[in-house]
């Protein structure tokens, strides 16, 4: 049985260890810049709740898909084909995915199916957790980003990562770093019931006190902390404000958030490290087909708003500098419920994309006959077994774009059979 | 505000937001553990707060056309801080705020299909507002001192969470797992204890659990939700688990539709009964009253498992436990706990005051903070603890802290006697009886003093105070002691 962890636990770790080893200097706009200019972004997108891999990447010439599905399946004339992997099965995505099907046929779009590890955690918080920490093992303890981030020459630059939701994931959580969230630079200011020499005043005393305790008040400090990293971050952060895009994105929160990612990219304030979470996937009920329901909507959202992104950005000639991969917790479950709905499975999805991906559809397919013998099926046939461990995505990202070394963030080797989507 | 007393404020605190005035005149001349009686036992103190929503005296809520907390979210939310802040039940509300994170039912996905006006009456419906099942909301702040048992039936049955765990369309010919699964993981003993086979058997007990639509006169203010049980959508064979239900064997037997409700009283009584429910309950109340900067005592756990079950799950029996526990009492866990965004704006506006403010302009910053009320995140709730403060979190804390001083500038300034005003120390003095921070290090209080001379010498003068208090107050409340309660 997996080891049993409480947040508070987790919590309680990681400041531990922040304080420890951050020394929150007290000027660190210029940090960055001193560690020489950051040519490549990661962009991490989480899609929270288990997204339905199935519906995103049809196999609509599998009838078990259909026969299995009869509520929620997407008929195979409304499927948006784009190919067939290495084993020969053909796959569309879902209609409302037309803005991948553009990445995809511009080469700029890796899929990686049958994404993660064995034994697969069916509840979403431990999965959330496993992907984050990277160890099916271990759902404690830091994240993968986090040991990435504790790798660059200290002191860190605050701003070398950048979560743009308001919560808190284990990925993003390291030693010497606490993440900041920013989820929309335009509060992100510093206010004061004075104005003038007043408020700067208040400013000052602020931006001391905050420094002030020492490392005996861990907790005090890793709070004081974030204020620290605030006050250093406030005119960077600001300068983003202005960003004008070069296409016009959706007026929804993950469009607004690639928007923000999108600015300051551009603006070159030296993150390295970007996080997007989009939700609402954890879909048991009234998911919908290929007309209409929650899960189509969940698709206009992830493939308009990604494909408004990645204009973006080869607009502005970044593209090139830029990846984004995505990845969900777990696959759901194949046999369509009582609801219209899917219950939480085990393999999924993973996509890569940017000017540098080496586009296609990576690994094989699941055969969806739920006859005793397929290896692909476990659970008594009911979910999709992994084929691609999800950490040798990692370690290709790590590897081959950020220009770290994998085994050392990871903690072991997970290059063999990593797609070579980069 | 300080009571002179440090365990009466950490107990107020905990237990409630902060003392104000009329708490301390409340329990005056009481001994510690009749202040944990009068807080416990809630219901000696009159259910009267809503009554004094829009007078002049309480701080101020904003209306769109008539104020409906009970079919508009928004005022569902100016109403329960507003109680949060006024209440003369402050564990009451406590509990609630408890729950609202244990259970994690959110407002978004009930409104999406069933339109604002439903969902918040499912959510916040204050029994006999409008027709139908009281909220979510109210379910849990009427039964939050109740036996755990009764408290996971109600809310097993509850509109709301039928709906945001699609309990609503379980049925028998394909069984719904959401309910099933979260039940065990999250609302009663938590992962390790169970199997996937469980799961399976779990959504076959709650199959025929559903929701009913009643539509009165075509009207939706009239229109709601409520329980029904489809017998004839129940699975009626035997379900297997891996572990004993109500200490028996593993089967829950077969019987017929019309009796099949049985399977999931069952179910939900073995549950709350077990040992594990009662430790991790137990885990969380001592990170959430407690401390969380230290892990749990074993023998805390042990000692509130054994008053948890004794006392057939009373909530109520546990909670006095807690508040005279040694534990509870350590001065070493005064201030040990990481203030959740309502709860640091509710002590803010208690402390900072509130004359003229609404609590209205609370909505944004809390969700800036990270806390919406009626949208946690997810049905785990929210990230507790130092998951709460990033970089964005605290500066909508501080900046929330320089609004309410801004609006509250001359209460603040004129709020000093002579003898204060006459000095930095006494201003500084004074600002701590009414604000509560965990206590500042020399070189802290140092730096506070040399910001009231800052500028120029101190005259006390009425114009320096007026730049000089409300400073003070957002210095304190921005500070990070004071994000510790």
């Amino acid at each position: 049985m997996a080891t049993r962890v409480t947040r508070r636990e987790f919590i309680r770790e990681g400041v531990a260890a922040f304080t420890l080893s951050f020394a929150a200097p007290a000027f660190l706009v210029d940090i960055a810049r001193a560690q020489g200019a950051v040519s490549r972004s990661l962009v991490v997108i989480y899609l929270a709740g288990g997204n339905d891999a199935l519906n995103t990447l049809v196999p609509y010439t599998d009838p078990f898909y259909y026969s299995r599905r009869p509520g929620i399946a997407v008929p195979a004339a409304q499927v948006l084909q784009i190919g067939a992997d290495l084993s020969g099965k053909a796959f569309g995505f879902h209609p409302r995915l037309n803005g991948l099907q553009t990445i995809f046929n511009q080469g700029g779009l890796a899929i990686i199916q049958r994404a993660g590890y064995p034994n697969s955690s069916r509840s979403h918080f431990q999965g959330t957790d496993i992907w984050g920490t990277a160890d099916p093992n271990n759902s404690a303890g830091i994240g993968w980003l986090g040991r990435y981030l504790d790798t660059l020459p200290s002191p860190i630059d605050p701003l070398a990562g950048w979560n743009t939701s308001g919560a808190t994931y284990r990925a993003l959580t390291g030693n010497n770093l606490s993440m900041p969230s920013i989820t929309d630079p335009r509060n992100y200011s510093f206010a004061s019931p004075n104005s003038g020499a007043e408020a700067i005043y208040e400013r000052n005393s602020a931006i001391r006190l905050a420094s002030m305790a020492g490392p005996d008040r861990p907790s005090l400090s890793f709070v004081n902390a974030t204020a620290t990293a605030a006050f250093a971050t406030l005119d960077r952060v600001g300068s983003v404000v202005g960003y004008q895009p070069t296409v016009a994105y959706p007026n929804n929160g993950f469009a607004q958030a690639l928007t923000t990612v999108a600015g300051s990219i551009v603006k070159g304030i030296g993150t390295r490290v970007y996080w997007v979470q989009t939700g609402g996937f954890d879909t048991h009920s009234g998911q919908g087909n290929a007309g209409g329901g929650a899960y189509a909507d969940l698709m206009t959202t992830v493939g308009d708003g990604l494909l408004a992104f990645y204009n973006d950005l080869r607009n502005q000639g970044l593209l090139d500098n830029t990846l984004i991969i995505e990845f969900s917790e777990f696959g759901r479950r194949i046999s369509e419920n009582g609801s219209q709905g899917t219950d939480h499975g085990a393999g999924g999805l993973m996509m890569a994309i940017g000017g540098s991906v080496r586009g296609g559809i990576y690994g094989t397919a699941a055969d969806l006959n739920p006859r005793p013998d397929n290896a692909t099926l476990e659970n008594a046939g009911g979910d999709v077994t992994y084929e691609t461990d999800f950490r040798s995505v990692y370690a290709r990202v790590l590897d081959g774009w950020m220009g770290a070394d994998s085994t050392a963030v990871l903690g072991g080797n997970f290059r063999s059979n990593a797609p070579a989507f980069i | 505000m300080q009571s002179g007393n440090p365990l009466l404020d950490h107990l107020f605190r905990r237990a409630g937001f902060g003392a104000s005035a009329a708490d301390l005149q409340a329990v005056a001349g009481l001994s510690y553990s009749a202040v944990v009686d009068y807080l416990v036992d809630f219901e000696k103190q009159p259910d009267d707060v809503d009554s004094k929503i829009g007078l002049a005296e309480y701080v101020s809520v904003t209306s769109r056309g008539q104020f409906s907390p009970s079919t508009n979210i928004d005022d569902a939310r100016q109403r329960w801080l507003f109680r949060m802040i006024h209440t003369r039940r402050p564990l009451q509300e406590k509990m609630a705020l408890f729950w609202h994170n244990h259970f994690g039912v959110g407002y978004s996905k009930v409104a999406g299909t069933l339109g604002n006006v439903v969902g918040t009456k499912m959510m916040a419906n204050k029994a006999g507002d409008t027709p139908g099942p009281q909220g979510h909301y109210e379910l849990l702040r009427q039964m939050g001192l109740n036996k755990f048992r009764d408290l996971l039936l109600a809310v097993s049955q509850d509109p709301a969470m039928l709906w945001f765990l699609d309990g609503r369309t379980n049925t028998s010919t394909r069984p719904q797992e959401n309910f099933g699964r979260e039940v065990m993981e999250l609302f009663t003993w938590g992962l390790g204890h169970y199997v996937e086979a469980d799961v399976y058997a779990a959504a076959r007990v709650f199959t025929g659990w559903n929701l009913r639509s009643v539509a009165e006169n075509g009207e939706l203010a009239a229109a709601y939700q409520e329980f029904v049980y489809r017998s004839a959508e129940h699975d009626t064979t035997a379900k297997t688990f891996t572990f004993p239900i109500n200490g028996g064997s593993n089967t829950i037997p077969a019987r017929s539709a019309g009796a099949g409700l049985q399977d999931g009283y069952e179910l939900l009584l073995s549950l709350a009964n077990h040992p594990e429910t009662a430790r991790r309950l137990a885990g969380k109340l001592w990170n959430f009253f407690v401390s969380e900067l230290e892990a749990a005592d074993p023998a805390f756990i042990e000692a509130v498992t054994d008053v948890y079950l004794r006392s057939g799950t009373d909530m109520r029996a546990v909670l006095r436990y807690i508040l005279n526990s040694r534990w509870f009492m350590d001065p070493g866990n005064f201030n040990a706990r990481y203030s959740w965004p309502v709860e640091y704006v509710v002590r803010t506006i208690k402390e900072m005051g509130w004359n003229g403010f609404s609590v209205d302009s609370a909505h944004v910053p809390l969700t800036n903070m990270g806390q919406t009320l009626f949208e946690p995140p997810n049905v785990a709730g929210w990230q507790l603890g130092a998951a709460w403060f990033g970089t964005g979190q605290m500066l909508a804390r501080m900046n929330f802290a320089a609004a309410l001083a801004s609006n509250q500038k001359f209460n603040l300034a004129r709020s000093f006697s002579a003898a204060e005003r006459a000095q930095p120390a006494g201003v500084l003095d004074g600002m701590l009886k009414r604000m509560t921070p965990a206590p500042f290090a020399a070189n802290e209080t140092t730096e506070l003093l040399g910001y009231l001379t800052a500028g120029e010498p101190w005259t006390g003068s009425d114009t320096q105070m007026n730049a000089k208090a409300p400073g003070l107050a957002r210095l304190i409340a921005g500070s990070g002691e004071y994000q510790f309660m």
